[in-house]
């Protein structure tokens, strides 16, 4: 009897589906000793264009899905992650080398995000807007509405190869947008497997894409691309993010700069960057 | 004999007490501009109203380091309740002077005396009013226990509703704690020029408040790229807008944008008809169109498309256009030369492409510059006059049949500012508000404002929004390290 494992291979995930790259690219990822870990999907503009349109295609009935619903997917998606904990804590110790304790801390900081968000879905609307008591005979309120389809780059930051790409995604999808995330160049592993977890959690195909391979090459396409919404550089440093934002400019996407928020940050001002103000008036009268 | 003619009604320009030539105010100094000086004229006469000198770079950086200098000497160290008491002087003197600064906007826009007197400077005085308020009660913003001020507040206003422009500007910046330079547009710089002097009678501290008249291209350009500035706030085109936002890429300058619209206003078979001509008619022709959340697609479900366009054509027949300092005049001149030539040049393109132009027959003064209330009907939404912002007295009409192909019309647009619903049925109603892709939705009703209520844009009618909690967030930062 052998004991020979089956390895994975690792694909992107698009529209709820795990393709290859169109262009047919992989490249060679290691453990931080050198040893060879996988080969992962090196995704192209194709493959980038491709997730704003399933993005896209996603978006309205995820915006429109319930509060509540919305807030049973996120905390399904803990659910998923809660029973795959071990495995998860396995693959960051194998990714980046860390302790098997700060790896399960991760693991367990990651649920909790998820936990904490899937509770904002019905609370947002109200701590955010309102009643506006005009000085007329009007009913004014102020409500968040979704921007749409958001770009992020998930962080490359010590200790959050699964909580940094969890701290990006759950505000995004907190109120009802849709998301293409370009994966940490250092740990896309990790990043493939919570797609696995994405897949199995209720979250409808294409409301959460991944993609792995180069930011560099990959993010300058998104952050021009015109059915994309905001832009979340939370993972990206230098020239690169500068560029992006210049793109960005363009079409007045939203951008959260670099630094804006902790790689593993969650915040109220976090699901607020993710959402528009919308104001609707009408007249009262007894007429 | 017209039998609705009236006898002329204009109001005086007695109460006005105006300068030859305005200088640029700095640091609590009235000072020389360096960039040259041009007239601010009258665009109902053309004549010149004063000379007004032209901030250039190095003016901008003098009045960056005097907005620096009160903030880091007064401004931020001044308790909020005593800030809001200032705010509260300005709002009580701007109503004492009221109608001295609706003649002189009237005098610089054009615009109707009628609203300038009855919205332009009542808002002012309310929004100074509102986040006067605000100055001392900063911890309920929402950003968690001392929020703190991002500092000096760079602030660029269009000719549209100019001294309103600016309170929405200056009010919520300084409540939050921020010290401003602000540069009025280049053709309507007056009222923000005699706004320094409702400063200095509220005894406001020097280099608060700093006005800096300039060219966009110059005193624009110095204040946007200008290394001291914490914040940039600005409202204008969507193109300049894109400028901005591509200048501060990769920069830490906190920015709004209140950009470019393309309203829909809708209108179902079975709205009260007569109100929603009414509000048709504010939502394209108040401030002669010179509004970027203006209704200036009007969708009208097909069945009622004729009914409702003739009594449209005949609500609009009584419009009285001439002299804004007429008390009867509804509509005004049209800003600037310039304006007048980019509204011409768009509808000139809606014949061609295919819809029918019907515009409103009546005199016009022989100076000044004017363009009769225009609407079209057949207008197709891959047309020229649907598409692009004409900021003008200018109305494009569509049809629908169906509510979701009114959302997918109102929604088909790079702007995303405003929108309007006329239905008598209040589940269609909400589910269009859901539905419209734009930040203010107004129901039975158009061009309504309020300092309590946010006011911005979705997609490339720009970020942020203004009016109420969120528009002093927009000034704030959360307090600790960051």
């Amino acid at each position: 009897m052998s004991d020979m494992t089956i390895p994975k291979t690792y694909k992107l995930f698009v529209g709820g589906k795990f393709p290859r790259s169109e262009s047919g690219r992989t490249h060679a990822v290691n453990r931080p000793d050198g040893g060879f870990l996988a080969n992962v999907a090196t995704a192209s503009r194709k493959d980038a264009r491709d997730a704003v349109v399933a993005a896209r295609s996603a978006w309205s009935s995820w915006a429109g899905a319930t509060a509540y619903n919305r807030g049973q997917v996120l905390y399904r998606v803990a659910e998923m992650l809660e029973g795959r904990g071990a495995q998860f804590a396995q693959e960051i110790i194998d990714s980046t080398g860390a302790t098997p304790a700060a790896a399960k801390a991760e693991v367990r900081a990651a649920i909790d995000t998820l936990v904490w968000y899937a509770g904002w879905t019905d609370k947002f609307a109200q701590v955010f807007g309102g009643a506006n008591p005009v000085a007329g005979p009007f009913f004014n309120l102020t409500v968040p509405d979704s921007v749409g389809v958001a770009v992020a780059v998930a962080p490359n930051a010590e200790g959050s190869s699964l909580l940094g790409l969890v701290a990006s995604i759950a505000p995004i999808l907190t109120m009802g947008n849709s998301v293409v995330v370009l994966a940490s160049e250092s740990a896309p592993c990790v990043a493939m497997s919570f797609a696995e977890v994405l897949a199995t959690s209720d979250v409808p195909g294409g409301v959460v894409n991944i993609l792995t391979g180069n930011v560099a090459e990959i993010l300058p396409w998104l952050a021009s691309h015109a059915d994309v919404n905001s832009l979340d550089l939370t993972g990206v440093e230098g020239e690169v993010a500068v560029e992006a934002e210049r793109s960005a400019a363009e079409t007045l996407m939203r951008v959260i700069r670099p630094r804006t928020f902790g790689a593993t940050e969650k915040s109220f001002d976090r699901i607020a960057r993710f959402v528009e103000a919308k104001t609707v008036w009408h007249t009262k009268s007894l007429a | 004999m017209n039998l609705r003619e009236l006898a002329p009604a204009p109001e005086s320009t007695a109460i006005l007490n105006l300068r030859d030539s305005y200088g640029l105010y700095i640091d609590g100094r009235w000072v020389d501009a360096h960039g040259g000086s041009m007239a601010t004229i009258s665009p109902a006469t053309e004549k010149p109203i004063a000379e007004i000198g032209l901030a250039n770079a190095g003016d901008i950086d003098l009045a960056v380091k005097a907005a620096r200098k009160a903030y880091d000497t007064v401004w931020s160290r001044m308790s909020g309740s005593e800030r809001g008491k200032y705010l509260f002087r300005i709002a009580r003197l701007l109503q004492e002077r009221a109608r001295e600064f609706a003649v002189a906007e009237t005098v610089d826009n054009g615009k109707p005396i009628r609203e300038t007197r009855d919205i332009d400077i009542p808002l002012v005085a309310a929004w100074f009013f509102h986040y006067a308020g605000w100055a001392d009660k900063l911890d309920f913003a929402g950003l968690g226990t001392n929020p703190r001020a991002l500092g000096v507040a760079g602030q660029i206003i269009p000719w549209n509703f100019p001294l309103l422009m600016l309170a929405w500007k200056v009010a919520p910046a300084l409540a939050a704690g921020n010290t401003v330079v602000l540069k009025p547009a280049e053709t309507t710089p007056l009222t923000a020029l005699m706004f320094v002097d409702i400063c200095e009678q509220a005894g406001l501290p020097a280099g608060v408040v700093n006005i800096v008249p300039g060219l966009g291209e110059v005193a624009g350009q110095a204040l946007v790229t200008h290394p001291g500035v914490n914040k940039i706030a600005f409202t204008g085109s969507t193109s300049v807008g894109r400028h901005i936002a591509r200048e501060l890429a990769g920069t830490d300058v906190a920015l709004t944008l209140e950009l470019g619209g393309k309203g829909a206003n809708i209108v179902f078979d079975d709205a009260a008809i007569d109100e929603a001509v009414e509000g048709t008619v504010n939502g394209i022709f108040f401030n002669q169109g010179h509004v970027c959340c203006a209704g200036s697609r009007l969708l009208v479900q097909e069945n009622v498309h004729d009914e409702f366009v003739e009594k449209l054509k005949r609500r609009v027949s009584t419009l009285r256009v001439g002299d804004p300092l007429d008390k009867n005049t509804d509509v005004g001149a049209i800003n600037s030369r310039e304006q007048l030539d980019r509204i011409e040049a768009i509808s000139a393109t809606g014949e061609p492409e295919g819809a029918s132009r019907w515009t409103l027959e009546c005199a016009v003064p022989k100076a000044g510059f004017w363009f009769r209330p225009t609407i079209f009907t057949g207008v197709s939404t891959s047309n020229t006059i649907a598409r692009e912002e004409i900021f003008g007295p200018v109305l494009s009409v569509l049809t629908f049949r169906t509510p979701q192909e009114a959302l997918d019309k109102a929604n088909n647009s790079p702007y995303g500012l405003s929108a309007g619903v006329w239905t008598q049925t209040a589940s269609r109603m909400l589910t269009m508000a859901d539905g419209l892709r734009a930040g203010v939705v107004w129901s039975n009703t158009f061009n309504q404002f309020d300092p309590t209520s946010p006011f911005g844009g979705y997609k490339e009618s720009g970020f942020g929004r203004e009016g109420g909690r969120h528009g002093v967030t927009a000034y704030l930062a959360a307090g600790g390290a960051r």
